[in-house]
């Protein structure tokens, strides 16, 4: 069996999120050096603050200031910085009970290493120098051994408040389709199009997943079909997606391979748009060292009898 | 309300580092084949089927409509999913049994964190807001939670490290494990917390096929009643929790009738050490009762499937006859956030 095919995957996207009265009370206070938390039904003043009381779910949004100094409640040191993290260099993970606060915020520390780092210890917050409304105005917290600062009382009403924000979120991953789908792909860049038969009600699926969906039990039993096919039904495409070098209005299609139990999807081409139709014969065409169809093409048969396709639309 | 249940069949796969060979329909069938083998049913004669998953360790969107597959989600099937850890899907099965709408379920739960890195991955599930923008990892928020458990004198680092060569000497036994017998403690990850105390990072999948009253003890010589099964969440924000305990588990437990009279075997699903710490506090555990006979978490932690696993150990060693009253746990979140506490009995011997 050739080796399992493996690339590079990266999932992003900036997501955007609007803010509630608190929230937005909260961060835009962040982007003016104003720390505030919210009172809670039992008079708890929660840092940061939330808009449901976590004892009786009841709305709250009785904003209280709170000072930029506080106390390490626990820590935990991070020698191993991991992207996206507050600092580049080694820093103490820490929940900071503010003073004035009766719950913790979490963020980072900014400390020479494990040893100037304990619980109970006196902090402050650094400001990140560009703020814009987000907790990551906070750059991080240093040690403080100064007198607390006092709060000037703030209401919490701001003349330009923040009302969303965009929190971007990247992961990379590893993808790696399974011996199923790298069978199928390997043999694309070889022009053949494979699928696998079940064995309980030997139809064969293209593309293969080792599983055959109707059955529950796995396939294994390789089957060459096509290269041509016939068209089980189409779309017109008229919108352009970012990025795509291909001219619209274009054809896609769902096309039964001869042999195949199942239909795929693939763009039509080699035709005006406006004359695609249901029953067309077409073939796969490979662009030169493309290791997938390009798109698929008539053929120049007479098109399908209706009978000869119509389990499979 | 108040029909009989019961888990009747358990499996799991191997967990292990890498299943690169393997997607993840290819990954969960044998575990589904083997659960329905033993109870000599077919996937048409299941009433309803239920899963637990998550598109983050995979990074694809719906990809547990691919996993169906596996079961041979031909219409008319009854289904459901839970982007959670499989023992959610395992209580919500059990409602579906309750409501006597189905007479025997499928639950399976799976796993893939090979392709991504957990640690990064496990930041999305956090408060998008104020927390999940600092990318804080899963190690570095159990870390928090260990320091405060130090604080507060309830164990040490040489008491934690012996939390893991426990489970692990545990799971000498256990083939399915990911890392059995003696495995060096390591270095700090993020300090408190050394590899040791750290859960494997790894690929797999577990099901139990599910089953009320006589349908149960036709497919199982010694059924594993759901006496009681409960679960509690807490405050989404961890500062405004106390890391030191575990008021969920606590409540879990008592609704699900676990303090009534004392369990044998116990399951936890305590991926790092010093959670077990919490956990034996609250749920009252001493010495005499057994504590992961399989290893636990820190033998093999497949996200996803680890909790449901739990589950199906315990009733597993009700099935063998090792236990007669077993009590299971599965967590879901950042420390302890979510808690779900069955217990389960055997038919008296």
């Amino acid at each position: 069996m050739s080796t399992i095919l493996k690339a590079p995957l990266t999932v992003e996207f900036p997501f955007t999120r609007s803010l509630g009265p608190v929230q937005s009370a909260f961060l835009t206070g962040l982007r003016e050096r104003v720390v505030l938390g919210v009172r809670a039904g039992d008079g708890r003043v929660l840092v940061p603050p939330v808009e449901y009381d976590p004892v009786t779910a009841e709305e709250i949004r009785d904003l209280v200031e709170v000072a930029p100094t506080g106390t390490v409640t626990t820590w935990a040191w991070n020698h191993e910085p991991r992207r996206g993290q507050p600092l580049g260099a080694p820093f103490a993970w820490v929940l900071v009970r503010l003073d004035g606060a009766d719950t913790a915020l979490l963020h980072a520390l900014d400390a020479p290493g494990p040893d100037a780092v304990r619980t109970g210890m006196r902090v402050r917050v650094r400001w990140a120098e560009e703020r814009s409304g987000a907790i990551t105005d906070i750059a991080c917290f240093e040690p403080y051994d100064g007198d607390p600062v006092e709060p000037a009382g703030h209401s919490g009403e701001f003349a330009d408040p923040v009302t969303g924000i965009v929190a971007p979120a990247r992961l990379d991953y590893t993808y790696s389709p399974g011996r199923a789908q790298t069978g199928y792909i390997n043999a694309l860049a070889e022009r053949r199009n494979v699928g696998e038969r079940c064995p309980s009600c030997r139809k064969v699926y293209v593309p293969p997943r080792g599983a055959c969906p109707t059955c529950g039990v796995a396939t294994a039993e390789q089957v060459e079909v096509g290269p041509g096919g016939t068209v089980t039904t189409f779309c017109i495409v008229n919108i352009k997606a970012k990025n795509l070098d291909i001219e619209v209005p274009y054809v896609y299609a769902h096309i039964a391979l001869d042999g195949a139990d199942l239909a795929l999807h693939g763009r039509i081409a080699g035709i005006p748009y406006d004359q695609v139709r249901i029953g067309l014969r077409v073939e796969p065409v490979w662009t030169e060292g493309a290791r997938y169809p390009d798109h698929y093409r008539p053929t120049g048969e007479p098109d399908a009898e209706y009978d000869t396709f119509k389990e499979l639309l | 309300m108040n029909r009989e249940i019961a888990v009747v069949a358990f499996a799991q796969t191997d967990h292990r580092r890498t299943t690169d060979e393997f997607s993840e329909v290819e990954m969960l069938m044998p575990v589904l084949h083997q659960v329905l083998e033993r109870t000599g049913l077919k996937t048409s004669d299941i009433g309803f089927t239920c899963s637990g998953s998550s598109d983050y360790l995979a990074g694809r969107a719906f990809s547990f409509t691919l996993a169906l597959d596996g079961v041979g989600a031909w219409p008319p099937i009854s289904e459901s999913h839970v982007e959670m850890d499989g023992a959610w899907a395992l209580y919500e099965a059990w409602v579906k049994l309750q409501t006597g709408d189905a007479d025997t379920a499928l639950v399976y739960a799976y796993g893939k964190s090979s392709p991504g890195s957990v640690r990064d991955v496990l930041t999305r599930q956090l408060d998008p807001y104020y927390v999940a923008p600092l990318w804080p990892d899963s190690v570095a928020l159990a870390a928090l939670q260990a320091q405060a458990l130090i604080d507060a004198g309830a164990t040490d680092e040489p008491a934690l490290a012996a939390i893991g060569a426990r489970s692990r000497t545990e799971a000498a036994t256990n083939s399915h494990a990911q890392l059995r017998g003696s495995v060096p403690q390591g270095e700090y990850l993020v300090r408190p917390l050394r590899t040791g105390d750290c859960p494997p990072i790894g690929d797999g999948a577990a099901a139990v096929v599910l089953a009320a009253g006589e349908r149960a003890r036709d497919l199982c010589e010694r059924p594993a009643w759901i006496r009681g099964i409960d679960h509690r969440i807490e405050a989404h924000g961890i500062g405004v929790r106390d890391l030191t305990d575990s008021p969920s588990t606590r409540l879990a437990a008592e609704r699900a009738g676990a303090f009534e009279r004392p369990v044998d075997t116990v399951e936890l699903h305590a991926p790092f050490s010093s959670q077990e710490v919490i956990l034996r506090e609250v749920l009252e555990l001493d010495d005499s009762v057994r504590v992961n006979p399989s290893g636990g978490a820190p033998a093999a932690h497949p996200v996803m499937a680890a909790g449901l696993i739990r589950i199906g150990e315990a009733a597993a060693r009700i099935h063998r006859g090792e236990s007669d009253r077993a009590l299971a746990h599965a967590t879901s979140g950042p420390c302890l956030q979510q808690n779900l506490v069955a217990v389960l009995e055997g038919d008296p011997r």
